[in-house]
């Protein structure tokens, strides 16, 4: 396997007893990119990695990597590398015959193993514990080790199935630090990323598709879906957002009465639409496009505050930086956002009224 | 979490023995003591009784004679060599097709493979001669398969003649005791991850490699245990041999039975009884420290 392959999903749709798991997926993930399927569960994601690796097979559609149409061939002729949430290691097999495994298995000369299981734990940082079984390693050093198996056999794809959720939040950030280190030293190889996690998919991803019931909603940068999202679905599953229902005017939008300027792209006045207001974006106090309303609860979360506030009868999130004296439930009080901080959802435009 | 666990336990410990109050404690070994009694009335003094008739010709007295007749006698070698044989064969046979189901049932998909694996627990409650009946229904002389033959080409005899052969109680025993091998082994392919199954296809493992490497070794314990107890009960078991009336087929069961009920001649009965019973534990230790060796 040379490295530089890419994947490209062609109207691949995928059924379980009758129910479309995967509807008509059309994706590519080009050679050397970090792509992540990012959605809650249940939204196909994984049924879509799975369908690359061979486990699943498609209703219609095909499956490509590289140029290969592979959507017929069986798992052990793909040459993909695959890392799972639960590790999966070989139990009775020591570290390095589990990293071997694959070489073997492509018969692959006996020469040239051990330098290259050398190589991959070394990549992986657990040259140290090639004598060790599974069992003897933590959570994390388990998971170096799938990830070491799977880059052995020099996959050019890539696939990692919520490969970090099974580890605690402090190891969860030092393995994303590890994955982008890998991802930097094999440029070539194509990683598919399948998470329910958006600080994974922001941290890692070349382009994020977001994944909702069975079908891709939105494809684009983790900055395009984070700054300017088209749905109101990729809004708040990439972030949280204040979605407010505004009704298009002449040089901004109308919220519960309140004039806001904000650019309306080429929507047409009087159609009604979301407006996205990042919640981290929302100040307190007076300010450009400001609304008042009633707090209707505070959370303090140590270094910033989250306030609800209730808006013309719409609650609207606020995290502001840790207060020194924050306003208690039933004040009044000011709201505001910068106008480049709010996004006009294009893909909630009606023009009905 | 710690210092708390730490810190309960001495508040009540000081009160915890008075409230038992001054009753004297019955020792824990006391409690051993009942089912001991019921395990040596029941099972221990008819075996002590058994081992003691075997030194106890019918001419009086207490000798080793018995057993210097019965070593001696080619029928009584004859015996254990078929009884060894057979049963270790058959213990082979149904590791082998007991492996081989499992497998299909434990990972290849297909409908009704849950009401199979329901029906290897029902299967095993069955007595042991019904497998020999229902054998007989088939390949006996006057049986369906060589009816049909008889009727298709006019031959006087069908050519299934095995069944009163070796090869057929051979037959019988494998068919019979293979779902004894299957239970373990369905239970500890049920606690293998399939991941690790994809996984190892991912990095380019076939079925074949994948049963070798990632199964089996994890199935090892399974097929033990499995293994030791089918040829346990392959080296005691009666009722199969009898049923497929092999006449030629005498194991060290059969010949305790034509010993003591046919010639009753109880001290030779006894004797081979203890033999038999000798060579179950011997073969069964030697099974488990072999089968512990290759880690199981």
């Amino acid at each position: 396997m040379s490295g530089g392959s890419g994947i490209r999903f062609d109207r691949v749709s995928v059924a379980y007893d009758g129910t479309t798991v995967l509807d008509s997926l059309d994706l590519t993930v080009e050679p050397g990119e970090v792509m992540a399927l990012l959605g809650p569960s249940g939204s196909g994601k994984t049924t879509a990695l799975r369908a690359v690796a061979g486990f699943v097979r498609p209703a219609s559609g095909r499956v490509f990597i590289g140029d290969r149409d592979v959507t017929a061939l069986p798992p052990h002729r793909r040459g993909v590398g695959m890392v799972v949430q639960q590790y999966a290691l070989f139990p009775h097999m020591r570290v390095e015959d589990n990293v071997a495994f694959g070489l073997r298995a492509q018969k692959v000369a006996k020469g040239e193993i051990r330098g290259r299981v050398a190589e991959a734990l070394e990549m992986t940082g657990m040259a140290a514990y090639a004598r060790r079984h599974p069992r003897e390693l933590s959570g994390g050093q388990q998971q170096r080790v799938a990830i070491a198996r799977a880059l052995a056999i020099r996959p050019g794809v890539l696939l990692l199935d919520e490969p970090l959720s099974a580890l605690d939040a402090q190891l969860r950030s030092g393995m994303l630090a590890e994955l982008s280190r890998l991802h930097r030293e094999l440029p070539d190889m194509s990683i598919l990323y399948v998470t329910h996690d958006q600080i994974e998919a922001l941290t890692l991803a070349d382009r994020i598709a977001v994944m909702d019931k069975a079908r891709l909603r939105d494809v684009g940068t983790p900055r395009e879906l984070y700054r300017a999202p088209r749905t109101a679905f990729t809004a708040s599953f990439v972030g949280n957002a204040n979605l407010l229902p505004v009704t298009v005017g002449a040089e901004g939008v109308a919220f519960g009465g309140t004039e806001l300027k904000v650019a309306t792209g080429d929507a047409a006045p009087g159609a009604s639409a979301t407006l996205c207001v990042r919640p981290h974006l929302v100040g307190l106090g007076t300010g450009p496009n400001q609304v008042a309303g009633t707090v209707s609860e505070v959370q303090w979360r140590g270094a910033t505050h989250r306030l609800y506030v209730d808006v013309a009868g719409h609650r609207v999130m606020a995290d502001l930086r840790e207060l020194r004296e924050p306003p208690a439930h039933g004040d009044s009080v000011l709201l505001h956002f910068a106008p480049d901080d709010a996004v006009l959802l294009s893909a909630g435009v009606t023009t009905d009224g | 979490m710690a210092s708390a666990a730490m810190a309960a336990p001495p508040k009540k410990h000081p009160k915890s023995p008075k409230s038992s109050g001054s009753r004297p404690r019955i020792p824990t070994w006391a409690w051993a003591l009942p089912p001991v009694a019921v395990l040596g009335l029941v099972f221990l003094y008819p075996l002590a009784l058994v081992v003691q008739q075997s030194f106890q010709p019918d001419t009086g007295g207490t000798s080793l004679q018995p057993y210097a007749d019965v070593l001696a006698s080619p029928s009584f070698l004859e015996a254990l060599r078929t009884t060894v044989w057979i049963a270790v064969a058959a213990t082979v046979g149904a590791l082998v097709l007991g492996f081989v189901l499992a497998l299909v049932i434990a990972f290849v998909p297909f409908p009704g493979g849950k009401a199979v694996a329901r029906f290897i627990d029902v299967f095993l409650s069955f007595p042991s001669f019904l497998i020999t009946l229902a054998l007989l229904f088939i390949y006996g002389t006057v049986g369906m398969a060589n009816g049909l033959w008889t009727d298709v080409t006019g031959a006087a005899e069908g050519p299934f003649q095995f069944l009163t052969t070796p090869w057929g109680v051979l037959l019988a025993e494998i068919t019979y005791f293979t779902p004894f091998v299957m239970r373990p082994l369905l239970a500890a392919f049920s606690g293998i991850d399939t991941a690790q199954l994809e996984v190892a296809s991912s990095l380019g493992a076939r079925p074949a490699r994948i049963v070798r490497q990632v199964i089996l070794p994890e199935a090892r314990p399974a097929l033990a245990a499995g293994g030791s107890l089918v040829l346990v009960l392959c080296l005691n078991e009666f009722g199969i041999v009898l049923f497929t009336g092999a006449k030629g087929v005498t194991t060290l069961p059969m010949l305790v039975y034509s010993k003591a009920i046919l010639e009753s001649d109880y001290p030779g009965a006894c004797v081979v009884a203890v033999v038999n019973v000798l060579v179950s534990v011997g073969l069964y230790g030697l099974y488990r420290v072999v089968s512990r060796r290759a880690g199981a």
